[in-house]
């Protein structure tokens, strides 16, 4: 029972080791990073057996976070977890940099990391992400940390997380090749736009997070290592660096991505994902890329051009 | 015509923030609310948010009440969120509630016990007739008045019927139990993890299930065997010295529910117990915690265990509201990109059923 | 005791994270080389226990993580002092293991379960050297085509028991070789073949 005697550098309890000693314009009063040195040891521990496990959940002690749970508390643990002053920040919602809940989590690390940030995917080190892949193609080095709200591929089909954990331990996903198989019978398709699940290195079943289908053929052997956190589930998981990523599917009905038949009306682009946009009540649309960086670094490369 | 992307994400927020700080505030013409204020007249509130909130600090709860405009669960979320960048020093010695400082106890199975039945500062017996009077600044009430203090112990009434052999035993252990706060949740989950998650868990959650449970949903038999409620020392024992020292006191309510027991193969029919303890004058989340419990002790007692009360799953991931608060809050963020892709899957859809139909 | 024992890291928190993205990174891209450089001072632990081996174990280990290691008192009382981690002697019950000599038989290790399969070890296995390019050819998850790894100084029978190892999974160890301030590691997804 006795406490283990801690020097000053390596050990001191968790949470006031750096307490008002950040860098100038960071937050006093928080380790950098926000969390505490403890913390982040357990966070990195587990990010390191996901990523020896492609596609498992790893539990982890999902701490509270100064923003709510489901809004990306799991990103921000992992993102906190790997961050560091050599690090360009992006973050994403809806593929936008300029959403609120973006721009919020953005300014959190600015406060607490003092990080630089960008909008540019390709000059971010890290990306933390809700509902997207950019349209970019990332490169190695680059990290990629998705937000999720419900790690567990087969939730909707088995809530019980006892019985979703022998499922994975046996690979019986028998569950969720039924569900597909029965929306062919009914609808002819596979009915799920979004969160499309797929296998993982051949053996795991995984939740891409609610990304749309569209973007599950980016995860396909990705040179950038991609983390996942979900932080009210308290799981973490992880695909390495060109690692089988496949969405599940039937020779008769191989997996289509979804995307708008349409071109996108700022940069022209037909082969980004599009956000539909309603211009009046008459049934008017239009339809605009959701990737912004991507876009608005189409439009400037035209302007160029022109 | 002109489409330009929705931008001002950061502008947005700094005006919100600056709108929600002038409606906490209010009319300014009024008197601010001190933190003081919240300590003393709404206390239970402040109770309820440091039960929730799982930190014993009455006055962050309170400040966390103000700056939260008196919702409570967003209250119990800012102390969470504190909490969990505190440093640990210690863990505590188990609570002794036996030598509790009484401020009330009541027991339903009987109608006199050694040390009697004190009352203390109950709604019960109110008539629950809004008192105009408190409309209007007065004077402060008449001192209630004092009794003798009661030199009679008060003993447990679980105690009194073990010593006829009628309580089941809880088995003692000096194991440190699991810390969920560090280890996330795992099932089965035993009855320390359990209780751990239940006092911390949402009151109306609990209130629902227990209620529940009385319904016929989990086959209960409560009695109240005792609520108790007062004062008991916190002690720690640093390891240098060897020995426990009291580093402060918790105000703390106890429930302990007395259930009947068919027995099995191997026990007689005895009582059982469900339990419940909770920061602060918490009565209504500390009977419904000691409901919940019992009703999940429904599986190893070899009850048929069906109703949602009973399952661990149900109970444990769900009674907790920063989490529920959270998720279901986190709908109203933007999901157009899923949406869209409902959208294009719907059409797909509907184009097919539509096509089969003509044909 | 104390005034023997050389400092830990000068700046804990960059240092801690500057060296767990070079791990993330050695375990993202099995057998590419990755070096602990950088850090102010750089580690003195006590022989033999290395630089980058040191500076893995004050990274990761902690109260709550038993290590087992064969490098001696002076490295066990640094290790405790500054990580506050549990020495343990059964390899099976630790989290972490440091070998600098031969080191215990990996089916002997925390394996973790087919419901648990991160509940397993990682060793640290201390080398003479590591050079990419040639040597084993490597495949798996992390290498888009194959890595080449030299790994200088293991013991006999190792590229046996790492494909005992592989054919666990997803239960099985995890690897972090060291030389000096150098780093790579084999996830137990890599396959080894001898080049």
């Amino acid at each position: 029972m006795t406490a283990p005697i801690r020097s000053a550098q390596g050990g001191a309890p968790a949470g006031v080791e750096h307490r008002n000693r950040g860098p100038a314009g960071q937050i006093s009063g928080y380790n950098v990073g926000y969390l505490d040195e403890n913390t982040k040891r357990m966070i990195r521990r587990a990010l390191l057996k996901a990523v020896a496990i492609p596609g498992h959940q790893v539990p982890f002690g999902s701490r509270e976070m100064p923003l709510p749970y489901g809004w990306g508390t799991g990103g921000i643990q992992v993102t906190a977890a790997v961050i560091g002053p050599g690090d360009t920040l992006k973050v994403i919602d809806q593929g936008a940099d300029d959403t609120t809940n973006a721009v919020s989590i953005r300014r959190f690390f600015a406060k607490v990391a003092g990080v630089a940030t960008t909008e540019r995917t390709a000059a971010a080190s890290i990306i933390q992400t809700r509902h997207r892949i950019p349209e970019t193609p990332l490169r190695e080095g680059q990290v990629l940390v998705y937000q999720v709200p419900m790690p567990e591929p087969l939730f909707r089909l088995e809530p019980r997380v006892a019985e979703t954990k022998r499922m994975h331990a046996l690979a019986d996903y028998s569950l969720m090749h039924v569900k597909l198989y029965e929306d062919i019978a009914r609808h002819g398709h596979i009915a799920t736009s979004y969160n499309y699940p797929v296998m993982v290195g051949g053996r795991y079943l995984m939740s891409p997070s609610p990304i749309p289908s569209f973007d599950n053929p980016k995860m396909h052997r990705m040179p950038a290592l991609q983390l996942f956190g979900a932080g009210r589930e308290k799981r973490i998981y992880a695909v390495p660096p060109y690692t089988d990523v496949r969405s599940l599917d039937f020779e008769d009905h191989p997996f289509e991505p979804i995307r708008a038949d349409a071109a996108c009306a700022l940069c022209g682009s037909r082969e980004s994902y599009l956000d539909e946009v309603v211009t009046d009540d008459a049934g008017g649309r239009m339809f605009v890329c959701s990737d912004t960086d991507y876009c608005t670094t189409r439009q400037a490369g035209r302007e160029a051009a022109e | 015509m002109a489409y330009v992307a929705v931008k001002g994400g950061e502008a947005a927020i700094d005006a919100a923030h600056a709108w929600l700080a002038e409606e906490r505030r209010g009319d300014p013409a009024l008197p601010e609310l001190t933190v003081e204020q919240i300590g003393q007249q709404l206390g239970l509130a402040v109770d309820r948010v440091m039960a929730e909130g799982a930190c014993h600090d009455r006055g962050l709860a309170a400040l966390a009440i103000k700056q939260a405009r008196g919702d409570l669960i967003e209250a119990a979320f800012l102390l969470r969120a504190y909490r969990t960048t505190l440093p640990r020093f210690a863990g505590s010695e188990p609570l002794d509630t036996g030598a509790m400082r009484i401020r009330r106890r009541i027991s339903a199975t009987y109608k006199d016990l050694p040390g009697g039945q004190v009352l203390g500062p109950t709604f019960d017996y109110t008539h629950r007739l809004l008192d105009f009077a408190l409309a209007a600044a007065g004077e402060p009430p008449p001192p209630a008045p004092q009794a003798a203090a009661e030199a009679a112990s008060m003993p447990r009434v679980t105690g009194i019927l073990a010593q006829e052999g009628l309580m089941q035993a809880e088995a003692a252990s000096d194991a440190p139990p699991p810390d969920l706060t560090r280890e996330p949740l795992a099932f089965p989950a035993e009855r320390p993890l359990r209780l751990q998650a239940l006092a911390r868990g949402d009151e109306g959650f609990l209130l629902a299930l227990g209620y529940s449970t009385q319904r016929g949903y989990g086959n209960a038999h409560p009695f109240v065997g005792e609520i108790r409620m007062g004062e008991v020392a916190v002690e720690i024992t640093p390891p240098e010295l060897g020995f426990a020292i009291e580093i402060g006191d918790l105000t703390v309510t106890e429930c302990q529910m007395v259930n009947q027991f068919a027995g099995s193969k191997t026990e007689p029919p005895q009582f059982t117990r469900g339990y419940g303890l909770v920061f602060g004058h918490a009565e209504r989340k500390a009977m419904a915690m000691a409901l919940v419990d019992r009703a999940l002790r429904g599986a190893e007692l070899g009850e048929e265990a069906d109703a949602p009360a009973q399952s661990q799953e149900f109970v444990l991931y769900h009674c907790d509201n920063v989490e529920a608060t959270g998720f279901v809050e986190h709908l109203k963020l933007p999901h157009y990109v899923d949406f869209q892709s409902e959208l294009e899957k719907i059409r797909q859809l509907r184009a097919t059923a539509l096509r089969e139909a003509a044909e | 005791m104390t005034g023997t024992l050389t400092a830990g890291f000068g700046e804990p928190v960059l240092d801690a994270q500057r060296c767990f993205r070079a791990v993330l990174d050695a375990m993202s891209r099995p057998g590419r080389v990755q070096r602990l450089a950088g850090l102010s001072p750089p580690l003195a632990p006590p022989a033999p226990l290395g630089a980058a081996a040191a500076a893995v174990l004050l990274t990761l280990s902690d109260a709550d993580t038993p290590v087992w290691l064969d490098a001696g008192a002076a490295a066990e009382a640094w290790l405790r002092f500054h990580a506050g981690a549990p020495i343990v002697a059964a390899p099976a019950e630790a989290a972490f293991l440091l070998a600098s000599g031969p080191p215990p038989a990996l089916r002997d290790l925390a394996q973790g379960t087919d419901e648990e399969p991160h509940r397993s070890a990682t060793l640290i296995l201390e080398v003479a050297a590591l050079e990419e390019g040639d040597g084993w050819r490597l495949t798996g998850p992390g290498i888009e085509h194959a890595h080449w790894l030299r790994v200088t100084g293991l013991p006999e029978g190792f590229a046996a028991a790492w494909q005992g190892n592989r054919a666990r999974f997803p239960c099985g160890i995890d690897l972090l070789l060291c030389a000096g301030d150098r780093l790579a590691a084999l996830p137990r997804t890599t396959a080894l073949e001898i080049g």
